[in-house]
């Protein structure tokens, strides 16, 4: 005979619509960095950092529901290593959006000085970012490992971005060490968008750990 | 940490190729299993999947009833506990039992747990008879509680201190082994904790095999966990892995709760 968990499955879809709520306020912060980044629009910064509080408040919600559904449900095996991901899931993702706030920070920081260079791997970077993430949340509510996998395997398109604009940058600083605070600017923001990278990089981890039981690193 | 298995170290009970019949009716099929020393080996499954049949065999408890058959071989210490000559009560002495609810006898407490000894002839007198009973008592966190009054009756303790005392009593022939069937069904969860915290002691010096119905439980006290499943052992590994990532598909299910 087949039994339900009605109580569990109900409270873990719960937790399951949490984590893509809170995946897409991750998306939208990443997408509005990027937009004022692009703009030198520091409202819209502004705007990214005070949502931060938001995804803040959603991560603690989610963590808090699968710390009830542990002690209240005392799930095991493919249940409970769902919901220690769910937990680990959420943490990353809210580190995601700090660095995206921090983006927001340094387009604020930056005031009105033009851009170094003209932003051409940098949004690059942010797209395969979003990209990953919708991958990964998909790989998480399907529980594809084999997808999850595939995703944490694009996180070297990030770090090679991240390679060439960080030489970039670098030589032209070397060259014209006046330009050194405004390639700081950049290079920060590159620097935020390489750790998102590895952030999600993490998620794919839990999901295939959620799905498979092995807990190891795809992107080492 | 707990235990892993040690490579040389070999098994207290080696079971192979099990079956067991209640007349007509296969109870147990196929059930191979390593029992190792000093650790407790947990025994889970759904009511009627075989659990506490295979428990019996193990010190020969089944014997007694009419058309039980057995197949197969039960070695404790490489010694086949069936073979022709085997002496069942220095077996049961051996491989000691703990049941589902506290059954002491309608005697004191002194006489519970001396009662073994003394059918036996373990003790040679009142004093060497009173040090057992006190390193019994003591061996099953007991002691500390009923040392002003070994007069008492048993039957005026809480449940909680008859199982302690029932363990007692057998620790008080030297066992190698307990066997617990279901040993806290019957008792609230602090006296349910005093009983786990104890098999943890005990395990330092025997041999443990528990039967259970909570998986909790399993989870909570055991170094390694088997689910009987329509009388076949279906699953047996070490309890951290049965309960995070379980091999089997029944075990999965059995253990997330998703059958009946």
């Amino acid at each position: 005979m087949r039994v339900q968990r009605t109580l569990y499955d109900r409270e873990f879809a719960r937790v399951r619509e949490d984590i893509l709520r809170l995946g897409g306020l991750v998306d939208q912060a990443l997408e509005r960095a990027l937009e004022s980044l692009r703009q030198r629009d520091r409202l819209l910064a502004k705007q990214v950092i005070e949502d931060d509080a938001a995804i803040n408040e959603l991560r603690f919600r989610v963590e808090e529901a699968c710390l009830a559904l542990i002690a209240t449900q005392q799930p095991a095996a493919g249940d409970l290593r769902a919901v220690v991901a769910a937990m680990n899931i959420v943490v990353d993702m809210e580190r995601m959006a700090d660095h995206a706030a921090g983006i927001a920070k340094t387009v604020i920081r930056m005031g009105d000085e033009p851009l170094l260079k003209p932003l051409i791997d940098i949004p690059k970077m942010a797209q395969a970012a979003r990209e990953m993430l919708a991958d990964c949340l998909k790989a998480f509510v399907t529980r594809d490992a084999s997808m999850a996998k595939k995703t944490a395997g694009r996180d070297t398109e990030i770090d090679d971005l991240y390679k060439a604009v960080f030489d970039e940058l670098i030589e032209i600083m070397a060259r014209n060490p006046s330009t050194v605070e405004r390639g700081t600017y950049l290079l920060w923001c590159a620097h935020n968008l390489e750790r998102i990278g590895d952030r999600v990089t993490n998620i794919a981890e839990r999901v295939v750990f959620m799905t498979t039981g092995d807990m190891k690193e795809l992107n080492p | 940490m707990r235990k892993m298995s040690p490579e040389d170290g070999a098994p207290k009970i080696r079971v192979r190729d099990l079956d067991f019949y209640y007349g007509e009716v296969r109870a147990l099929s196929r059930v191979s299993i390593d029992i190792l020393p000093n650790e407790i080996t947990a025994l889970i499954g759904p009511s009627g999947c075989g659990k506490s049949t295979f428990l019996r065999c193990l010190n020969r408890m089944n014997d007694v009833i009419p058309g039980a058959r057995l197949e197969g071989t039960i070695l404790l210490d490489e010694a086949d506990l069936y073979a022709p000559g085997v002496d069942v009560a220095d077996l049961r002495r051996r491989v000691g039992m703990v049941f589902q609810k506290p059954n002491p006898f309608p005697q004191s407490i002194f006489d519970n747990v001396a009662f073994g000894p003394r059918v036996l002839g373990m003790a040679s007198g009142r004093l060497e008879l009173q040090q057992r009973v006190e390193e019994s008592l003591r061996r099953a966190a007991l002691w500390d509680v009923v040392r002003g009054d070994l007069e008492a009756e048993a039957l005026e303790l809480s449940l909680g201190e008859q199982q302690r005392l029932c363990i007692a009593r057998v620790l008080a022939v030297e066992p190698d082994v307990i066997l617990m069937d279901e040993p806290c069904s019957a008792l609230d969860p602090i006296a349910t904790l005093h009983i786990e915290d104890l098999m943890q002691q005990l395990k330092q010096d025997y041999t443990i095999v528990i039967v259970t119905h909570n998986m909790q439980q399993a989870a909570r006290v055991s170094d390694r966990t088997g689910l009987f499943w329509l009388g076949e052992l279906v699953e047996f590994g070490e309890t951290e892995n049965v309960f995070t990532r379980p091999g089997n598909p029944q075990t999965e299910a059995y253990i997330t709760g998703r059958h009946g």
